[in-house]
């Protein structure tokens, strides 16, 4: 066993009423999402008490438990609250979970992003759980008289063994939130465990089956009108200006205007990214109207000159350049191919140079990956209502405590006065991280002066996203006489951003290594996609080290393990970022479980893996060629994220991980041509479908004892190389450039 | 603008709009049964599928002035208690993950076994492949069709 306290983040777990007075957390979810689950037993309460910010206890019992995160699929509302479950010693059939709202004065981090969730919060949530469970054994012990170490407590039910007394939790509920907040509070051993480990379904799966309101796009209110933007038709250029005299007589259209989103002035954070700041607002009474009006404008635009922006790169002072232009797939290339003859180099060991002069073999391969859009299924939305110097905002955000500064500096409302609810997020893999369509939306109701819900078009989004860069990587591998290899080389760069990870895998394996990175700036905005970077890193690391492996006479696996094990023994340079046991240990798992080395009929097989986000993926992709077709048999997981919280719904996020990774790799690809997009919708951007998905995935877990690391992105970027070398093996021929698709039917 | 009485989810309801507007805008905006998603506006997602006459369509692109007397059913009134074998074979392999495709896939699920009870794997693959999940979750909402076969 061991303690907690609750002196960090203490006001997380203070009471509520001592703060507020039960104020801001009272407000929007707090009462709507109480309603019983089917059939419980207790049903609802006629009173609550307030234990801290995670945890409320009626009189019957019941218990809710807010989750503290915004939930975009990763299934975080059930996991978070099933980990305060099983510190408070509840019976998770008795618990109700609830959203929390954005609140930084209860909650830290309520990001997604950076595959943290559970990871950050394990010891808080945990923490939330034993603080409200040791005031209720000391309000028993008070009541009963009898020394609180005595006291046990078992699902929900509190029991002293000497005097024969048990209550349920409610029974002492009200008393218990007036006792005082312990200093320090133990917390469970692993094996006490019986919430956590177990699958648990997912709490909100009914309401969704049956259509409830939970999305940004289903926020309705009193008087609400609905806005939609009109954006520059091409990166690099900017409004001149429109005429909107058709338009703003059609039936149903309020107002048009001119908006400014984010300021000139306005210093940027790094998720402040904006495409396009001067936008055409139509403000209407219902979507079809406000759509129609919307094509009726007629704009000109101009081109847009070049500007440098001061950001602050999470505490790092930086700053964009944007260059001016309109730029096409091949401008592009020529840049990339100029800027990585100069690169910086980011990490050397030892004497690369002279031991590629000395080896027996050289494998020198060049790979590129496209810019993609996130395509979310819920197109950007969000709802916004600013009455005087308060705003009131609802809607699907990834970071919404940043996205609350810049509309406070935006709007001039103090961040107290700013209330955001966290709806559902019909998707986000790193696009709802760029939250600029809050500050629209808040802008124009603070113009309108009414509730305004801004709803983006898919086409909207698709040609004025926040995209993943352009990559580009061309890496050497050098072996000498006995196959094995005695310098490493990565080249690596984008457009704008450079992807390179200089301290990964099989950095530290080799004795000279060097990686080098470079950047060619654009107007395209990029950011964030799941698991950024290594999305790309991984594919073409795997997909190198496979025909390096070919090269050396060596099977794939045994090849990686050979270099692991170099670089546990003897690992080169001290910044390696991986734990090559781990490492070893899922590739190990991963051999066994897909039963590497058997072959079937017509079945060709490629492995890959990948350490990201503080945790190990490895799979193997099983395939073959039908009639010109590639149909995925199957997909075998090997991950190590450590303690796995809900495993079922750990699986479904692999599986999703596994189907995301090959229709990005296979399919995904957005083009430019003069500035514009060549993609605006789902006929022109392919998304992976059913009949291209695997028949069958399997996900298995390391269990080590270790804390929990992320997963909603790590089982992603590995399987593009599995899916490039089991390519290799079906049809004989290395897959340098994604999407896939392009040279299958080449 | 011009007045219809729809036939939805059993109940006769009257709207006022323009006769080009897609049945997808007059179910969010008019009606207030948001269970059906806005995707892409073009057919080529499935988010916004629904059943006329038990057929499954996209309302996105299906004007409000084609529907007439036909019988709409949208996810909201697939049953009454949220207990088709379709969801529930849904909740059964704890399908969703962000969730705002699967009233589309589920309408589509449901149409495609009131048609053809037993379908074989690549029945259900032809039946499914124009909706898109984001997400992935494409291999349990074939083993949810499967088990809602079994069922029915």
């Amino acid at each position: 066993m061991k303690t907690a306290s609750t002196k960090i983040n203490r006001r997380s777990f203070l009471k509520v009423s001592a703060l507020t007075g039960g104020g801001m957390l009272l407000s929007l979810n707090w009462l709507a999402a109480c309603q019983p689950k089917e059939a419980n037993a207790l049903g609802m309460p006629k009173e609550w008490f307030q234990f801290n910010g995670f945890i409320k206890i009626g009189e019957n019992g019941l218990v809710t438990i807010m989750s503290p995160n915004p939930e975009g699929g990763q299934n975080v509302k059930t996991s978070m609250p099933m980990i305060v479950a099983e510190e408070l010693d509840v019976d998770w059939e008795n618990v109700l979970v609830e959203q929390a709202d954005l609140d930084t004065k209860y909650f830290t981090r309520q990001f997604i992003g950076g595959s943290q969730a559970i990871r950050s919060g394990f010891t808080n949530l945990r923490t939330a759980g034993a603080t409200a469970r040791a005031m209720l054994v000391a309000a028993a012990a008070q009541s009963w008289n009898v020394p609180a170490n005595e006291i046990t407590v078992k699902t929900g039910i509190i029991s002293h063994k000497g005097s024969g007394k048990s209550a349920n939790f409610g029974e002492f509920a009200s008393l218990a939130a007036t006792m005082p907040v312990p200093e320090e509070v133990p917390l469970k051993s692993a094996g006490d465990f019986k919430i956590i480990g177990t699958s648990k379904k997912n709490v909100e799966s009914k309401n969704i089956v049956t259509g409830k309101p939970l999305f940004g796009i289903d926020t309705k209110r009193e008087g609400m009108l609905i806005a939609m933007i009109v954006h520059p038709p091409a990166f690099g250029k900017t409004l001149k200006s429109f005429d909107d005299s058709k338009a703003r007589n059609m039936p149903g259209i309020t107002d048009i205007l001119q908006i400014k989103s984010i300021q000139d002035d306005y210093k940027k954070t790094f998720f402040d990214t904006v495409q396009f700041t001067d936008l055409i607002a139509v403000v209407g009474e219902s979507t079809w109207q406000v759509l129609q009006a919307k094509k009726a404008i007629k704009a000109e635009w101009e081109i847009q000159e070049a500007y440098e922006e001061k950001r602050d790169m999470l505490g790092r002072e930086g700053i964009r350049v944007v260059p001016k232009g309109l730029e096409s797939m091949a401008s592009q290339e020529q840049a990339m191919m100029v800027a990585a003859q100069k690169p910086q180099t980011q990490r050397k060991d030892g004497d690369p140079e002279a031991a590629f002069a000395q080896a027996a073999k050289v494998i020198e391969r060049s790979y590129t990956g496209p810019f993609l859009a996130h395509n979310c299924m819920e197109p950007m939305n969000f709802f916004a209502h600013v009455k005087g110097d308060r705003v009131e905002c609802a809607g699907p955000l990834q970071k919404p405590e940043l996205t609350e500064q810049a509309l406070s500096s935006r709007l001039g409302i103090p961040l107290e006065n700013i209330e955001i609810a966290m709806t559902r997020l019909g998707g986000g893999y790193g696009r709802r991280s760029y939250a600029h369509w809050l500050i629209e939306a808040a802008v124009i109701s603070q113009k309108m002066n009414a509730p305004i819900k801004l709803i983006y078009t898919r086409e909207d989004d698709m040609t004025g996203g926040v995209y993943r860069s352009r990559y580009q990587a061309t890496y050497r591998a050098a072996l000498d006489e006995n196959n094995q290899m005695i310098a490493f080389h990565v080249n690596a760069g984008g457009l704008p951003e450079n992807p390179l990870y200089p301290d990964r895998f099989p950095a530290g394996a080799v004795a000279n290594y060097l990686a080098e990175g470079w950047e060619v700036p654009s107007n395209i905005t990029t950011g964030s996609f799941r698991a950024p970077r290594s999305n790309f890193m991984a594919c073409v690391e795997q997909s190198f080290l496979d025909e390096v492996a070919e090269a050396a006479g060596k099977d794939p696996i045994d090849f990686r393990l050979e270099l692991l094990a170099d670089a546990k023994a003897n690992p080169v340079g001290e910044r390696n970022d991986y734990d090559a046991e781990r490492y070893a240990k899922v590739l190990e798992l991963l051999r066994e479980k897909a039963n590497w080395g058997s072959s079937k009929d017509g079945i060709s097989r490629g492995v890959s893996a990948y350490f990201c986000h503080n945790s190990y993926a490895a799979q193997v992709l099983d395939l073959k060629i039908v009639d010109g077709e590639v149909k995925i048999d199957k997909v075998t997981n090997a991950i190590d994220c450590g303690l796995v919280v809900n495993p079922d719904a750990a699986k479904n996020l692999c599986e999703g991980a596994v189907v995301d990774g090959i229709g990005t790799a296979m399919y995904g690809e957005l083009k430019f041509e003069n500035g514009v997009v060549n993609n605006s919708n789902f006929h022109q951007y392919r998304q992976i479908r059913m009949k291209e998905s695997p028949d069958s995935i399997e996900t298995y877990f390391v269990e080590n004892g270790e804390d929990p690391s992320g997963l909603g992105e790590p089982a992603y970027p590995p399987v593009f190389a599995a899916l490039a070398n089991a390519l290799y093996q079906a049809t004989g021929k290395r897959f340098y450039d994604q999407p896939f698709i392009n040279q299958l039917n080449s | 603008m011009a007045q219809y009485n729809l036939s939805i989810n059993g109940k006769s309801m009257n709207v006022d709009v323009d006769p080009n507007t897609p049945l997808l805008w007059v179910l969010r905006d008019h009606l207030d049964l948001v269970g059906t998603k806005f995707g892409c506006g073009i057919a080529q997602c499935g988010a916004c599928t629904v059943h006329i006459d038990g057929e499954a369509v996209r309302s996105c692109s299906y004007p409000v002035s084609v529907i007439e007397d036909k019988k709409v059913v949208t996810i909201e009134g697939l049953s009454e208690k949220g207990d088709h074998p379709v969801q529930k074979a849904w909740l059964e392999h704890d399908v969703p993950q962000c969730g705002y495709c699967q009233s589309g896939q589920i309408m589509t699920a449901a149409s495609l076994l009131a048609e053809n009870p037993n379908p074989t794997d690549e029945e259900i693959s032809y039946a499914m492949n124009g909706n898109i999940c984001r997400c992935g979750t494409y291999t349990r909402i074939k083993a949810a069709v499967k088990t809602a076969s079994k069922s029915l």
